[in-house]
């Protein structure tokens, strides 16, 4: 797990390139489709980021920290929470109680749809980010001991 | 009762193996098959995040702890007995408060009749979203997934704080 894989390892490299945005797809699907069915920002923060875990596994964690810098990963799960938190403050300021979508829009249906999307979405940003701020900070626990 | 049959399985290897490696493989077998008991309770939401995060992200990291640490569990050398008298005490309590549950699928249970009637009665009003637990999730619980958002986020916190942040060359 420590060293990336081979470079000779083309079977290898050409599957995971084939699988990662397929399983992107896959995450971001499931954060928009949750509200229809199974699903929301939970499931697809992990998914978001085992691919990014699969990149890492696969090129090594040079590439993946290009990717995916940790001053950007802290930045978005912050960012995250605070788009949650947002949403409740935005609520109040609308004149309702905290995380009342109701009043966000101009009829409560509405209101709904852009609260839980919204909501849902900080989810995925914060569950994402963290799951891989977690296995980088394991992994180059290794690399560098 | 098979995949029930499966799971005791799983726990009594994991109970018993002293290999972590093979522990860690068990856990992953053992949330699957609890996602695919998840499914045939009709509970697809659950199930998605059992298979999602129990049988991936957990087991990986497991993996990736064992990595750091060793593959073997150390064994004790005497017979723990205190502890042992303990789990049976915490064990038997548990027990007999599950005698007080209401049966399984039990209509009469409280929460039969208080609120999932209202959520499953008002979400097509209130909501309008087709998937009664995102609305129940989001919407109506959504001060308790605020806090499970920060919970994971503290965790995050966590692990950068203790094992994150190591200066190499100036790439922290």
């Amino acid at each position: 797990m420590h060293s990336p894989i081979q470079p000779y390892n083309l079977v290898l490299r050409i599957a995971a390139k084939m699988l990662i945005p397929l399983i992107l797809m896959f995450a971001l699907y499931v954060q928009f489709h949750g509200e229809a069915g199974p699903g929301g920002g939970f499931q697809a923060g992990v998914i978001f980021a085992a691919a990014f875990i699969l990149y890492a596994l696969v090129f090594g964690m040079g590439a993946a920290r290009a990717v995916a810098p940790a001053p950007l990963l802290r930045v978005l799960a912050a960012l995250g929470v605070l788009l949650y938190c947002g949403v409740g403050l935005a609520a109040i300021f609308a004149g309702g109680n905290f995380l009342d979508y109701d009043v966000l829009a101009r009829d409560g249906v509405s209101g709904q749809h852009l609260g839980i999307f919204l909501v849902e979405l900080g989810i995925g940003i914060t569950v994402a980010s963290v799951m891989i701020t977690i296995f980088f900070a394991f992994a180059e626990r290794g690399v560098t001991r | 009762m098979v995949l029930l049959g499966f799971l005791t399985v799983t726990v009594l290897s994991v109970v018993f193996l002293r290999d972590l490696f093979a522990i860690v493989m068990l856990f992953g077998i053992y949330s699957f098959l609890a996602a695919a008991l998840f499914v045939t309770l009709d509970a697809v939401d659950v199930a998605f995040t059992e298979a999602a995060v129990g049988a991936g992200i957990s087991t990986f990291l497991m993996l990736a702890t064992l990595a750091l640490t060793s593959r073997r569990e150390k064994t004790l050398p005497d017979r723990p007995l205190v502890p042992l008298l303990v789990i049976g005490v915490v064990a038997a309590a548990l027990v007999y408060g599950t005698l007080d549950m209401p049966h399984f699928s039990d209509p009469h249970a409280p929460a039969h009749t208080r609120s999932a009637p209202y959520y499953i009665e008002s979400t097509a009003r209130e909501i309008g979203v087709p998937n009664i637990v995102t609305a129940v999730l989001a919407s109506y619980r959504g001060y308790d997934t605020l806090g499970e958002l920060i919970v994971i986020f503290t965790a995050g916190i966590g692990v950068i704080a203790l094992i994150g942040y190591r200066k190499r060359g100036g790439d922290s």
